[in-house]
């Protein structure tokens, strides 16, 4: 079904969604240097109160990852409502570097016909709204995790024809929510506006487990992600098949340049899901893993999972 | 100040008119809408019926078309904006930027609402909204504060429609999936939120338990009130903590802060619960219409008593004030 | 919407319906079914393919158990005695007042879920729909009961209001806006 002229499956990685302390983030793209991924988007995407701590990081690893022949993006935050993050948004448009869109409030200030990427927290569920953001420049745009394959397929062979690539969430703790409320600062007792940036302590978030114990979600600040790391470790050949252009991979704590090895491995034909399966248990925080929106009855389920039955207690 | 009541069914819808609704909004009865449960909404002649009961009466319907259209089955969500020009509605509710295009380019006189599914959430996107698609109205996203939206006011030329009564997202609408995370059902592509079909109740040691798509939701002991087991009004445990991480399940009643909100330049007041029963909106909106009609002769807002009618039995005036973060 | 408990039913009137016989009961009630499913065909639009469910009324004052079956060409409600669980998709338990109250649009279901006067086991979804379907339907059970029983019909008149003001139940609509089928 692949064209043979068409660029296979490349990788792209996300914003980094955590708090994490300058010299971690500088050690982070260091490594993102080396490693076989074609374009990094960067920026603060969760929360303009942690911006300050490292945005001095961002013009050193944005010219470290170009040399490396990296392209770079820089994210908008996913949810703008102060006049500070207004005016930061709106001077997004203003840096030499392509403009993630990742709340829409950044469409207002950017220039028609200046190039944009869209990030998976746009709704981009159909043809329609795909159309329109080509339309208005969107030269690659991430759809959002919940898509089902149907979905992609349609979207993914839709960019084709209109020159918009279209990259699927490929790994990572899913982002299944953006609240004005920040968690981090709830389950610590403190007021969101004297945070005390708690949510600094838990570099791949906070884990939220049920009553009975099931493994769930996690909270990072306003955001609240999967507890499973969604891998696309067994959808590799469907994904390639839709016509998918790229893979994006949302950082993590740990090897995060040798995940994304892993993933150019299987690509590329290198290693096998199994292989990767076995290596990114051990790699993601809780070992957990999930395809479901992709390919599944539900987003937490996992291809190699047994029915879903017996994985449910209480049932 | 106008009153934006929900409906439904067309008993409803009936019911909210006669009890003092200036405007009724309600779904046609598939996956275009918010709230697509099952027995619930308007097939095309009951809306057309819906429609001119509420017209004879002065009162407008306005038709929520507030998911997202599915890749691949567009054509569904276009009819349904073509069927709510031709019945006449006096405008569509919209979240989807496919769908405000169509909207915008094939029933140019048709108003067009922004949904809070949209979750536009400052003057800039607000203001992107009514230029590109000519929105006329925005429903503000539960996320933000009288300030806020007084600050929203000042900059942008679209009427502002808030909600203040009834259940409570904590999440920014329109951009959760932590529903279908769960049961694979969501709101932006279903309709549905912690949809009914897989919910499950269990009498267990601990009290009743509820469980969405197999995860335990919470477990009320004999007595407590019981929430609906929606996904982010659960009790969970992180690390040493038990508790509602997200958000305790308590319904808004914002009656308090009416005349706040209408010197923030609030046009419109939304009362959520569609899927509430004609008693429900019969009772709430009567005590709506009395609170503004108290705020119009410039008395106080009335006490509420709508306690039993909410979630938890408990009101909470939400984002609205800043301490809620 | 009432701020008082639910009235239970008195337990003389209880007692008076124990020795009832279940069969002139289920006739009755089958009867009673058949009758609002045809004058009221929007029952079975919105409950959809849920009609085929079974559903099981457990009115915890009542001495006995009704599983109504709303599908297919021949509706039907059937009493059961406590002894023994029938066989059921979803049940709906809670006092005789709170199922009348939401069937005359007096009470709110999710409110009486709220406070526990309502719990719903298995198919919450037939329940969801079986709810609002018998909400927008409108129902007025005085005004069936005396269509079934025409001849009786001065009778009812006379009885019904002093039965509810006896029990408490609301076994009338108590909402009807201008414009509303009867």
């Amino acid at each position: 079904m692949t064209d043979l002229d068409l660029p296979d499956l490349d990788l792209t990685v996300g914003p980094n969604p955590f708090f994490w302390d300058a010299a971690t983030v500088r050690g982070f793209y260091q490594s993102l240097a080396s490693a076989p991924v074609a374009r990094v988007v960067i920026g603060e995407l969760v929360c303009s109160k942690r911006l300050p701590f490292w945005q001095d990081e961002i013009a050193g690893a944005v010219e470290t990852l170009l040399a490396a022949g990296k392209s770079v993006a820089v994210t908008s935050l996913a949810l703008v409502t102060l006049k500070r993050e207004r005016k930061a948004t709106a001077a997004l448009s203003d840096i030499s570097l392509p403009v993630e869109v990742n709340d829409l409030t950044a469409l207002q200030s950017l220039p028609a016909g200046q190039p944009f990427w869209v990030g998976p927290l746009i709704n981009v569920y159909n043809e329609g709204t795909l159309r329109w953001l080509a339309k208005r420049g969107a030269t690659r745009i991430c759809l959002p995790p919940e898509l089902p394959l149907d979905s992609i397929t349609v979207l993914a062979r839709l960019g084709r024809d209109l020159g918009v690539a279209v990259e699927v969430w490929g790994h990572g703790r899913l982002p299944l929510a953006i609240s004005g409320r920040c968690y981090h600062a709830r389950l610590h007792d403190h007021a969101k506006d004297s945070c005390q940036f708690v949510c600094g302590l838990d570099p791949d978030g906070r884990d939220v487990e049920t009553l009975d114990g099931q493994k769930f979600l996690a909270v990072n600040g306003v955001q609240t992600l999967s507890q499973s790391t969604a891998s696309m470790a067994y959808q590799i050949e469907a994904l390639r098949d839709a016509g998918v252009a790229s893979l994006r991979l949302s950082p993590q704590s740990g090897d995060f340049a040798a995940i994304c090895k892993g993933y150019a491995d299987r690509i590329a034909g290198r290693i096998t899901a199994m292989e990767l399966v076995s290596y990114l248990v051990g790699q993601v925080p809780g070992g957990q893993l999930s395809d479901g929106f992709v390919k599944g009855p539900f987003g937490a389920h996992w291809s190699a999972a047994p029915p879903a039955k017996a994985l449910r207690p209480g049932l | 100040m106008e009153l934006v009541c929900p409906a439904g069914t067309p008993a409803a819808l009936r019911a909210a008119v006669e009890a003092g609704a200036h405007t009724i909004y309600c779904g046609f009865a598939d996956e275009t809408n918010a709230r697509n449960f099952p027995g619930l909404n308007f097939d095309r002649a009951e809306m057309a019926e819906g429609i001119a009961f509420a017209h004879a009466r002065r009162a407008k319907v306005l038709i929520a078309i507030n998911t997202f259209p599915h890749a691949g089955a567009e054509p569904l969500w276009h009819r349904a904006i073509d069927d709510a020009a031709k019945v006449g509605a006096d405008a569509v509710i919209l979240a989807d930027i496919g769908l405000l295009a169509y909207a915008a380019d094939r029933h140019p006189d048709l108003r067009r609402h922004l949904s809070v599914q949209a979750a536009a959430a400052n003057a800039d996107v607000i203001n992107f909204y009514a230029e590109t698609f000519g929105v006329r109205r925005v429903v503000l996203p539960r996320v933000l504060t009288v300030d806020e939206i007084a600050a929203i006011n000042r900059e942008i030329d679209v009427e502002t429609e808030v909600f203040v009564f009834g259940g409570l997202c904590v999440m920014a609408e329109g951009r959760c999936s932590l529903s279908s995370y769960a049961t694979g059902k969501s709101p932006n592509m279903n309709g549905v939120c912690s949809p009914a079909s897989h919910v499950d109740y269990a009498e267990e040691p601990g009290g009743l338990t509820a469980r969405l798509g197999g995860y335990t939701i919470h477990r009320t002991a004999k007595g407590e009130p019981a929430p609906y087991p929606t996904l982010c009004k659960g009790c969970f445990v992180s690390g040493d903590q038990t508790g509602h991480v997200f958000e305790d399940p308590a319904s808004l009643n914002a009656t308090q802060l009416i005349p706040a909100l209408a010197r923030a330049g609030v046009t419109a007041l939304k009362i959520e619960g569609r899927q509430r029963s004609r008693a429900y909106v019969a009772e709430v909106v009567r005590s709506f219409r009395a609170a503004v009609e108290a705020f119009d002769a410039g008395r106080a807002m009335p006490e509420g008593a709508l306690a039993k009618l909410s979630e938890g039995q408990a009101a909470t005036t939400g984002a609205y004030a800043k301490t809620w973060r | 919407m009432t701020e008082k408990p639910l009235p239970q039913l008195p337990r003389i009137l209880a007692l008076a319906a124990k020795p009832l016989p279940l069969t002139p009961l289920t006739v009755m009630l089958t009867l009673l079914t058949r009758q609002l499913m045809q004058r009221h065909p929007g029952l079975q639009r919105r409950l959809g393919d849920h009609a085929q469910r079974r559903f099981l009324l457990d009115l915890t004052d009542m001495p006995f158990l009704l599983v109504l079956e709303p599908g297919g060409a021949r509706p039907r409600v059937t009493a059961h005695t406590r002894r023994r669980l029938p066989r059921h998709d979803v049940r709906i338990t809670g006092l005789t007042a709170a199922f009348l109250g939401m069937v005359h649009g007096s009470l709110d279901g999710d409110a009486l879920f709220f406070s526990r006067d309502l719990v719903v086991e298995g198919d919450t979804g037939a329940a969801v729909a079986l709810r609002n379907a018998i909400d927008d339907a409108e129902l007025d059970l005085s005004a069936e009961l005396a269509i079934i029983a025409k001849p009786l019909a001065p009778l009812l008149a006379h009885l019904l209001p002093a039965t509810e003001r006896i029990t408490g139940l609301a076994l009338h609509r108590m909402d009807r806006p201008e414009g509303a089928a009867l």
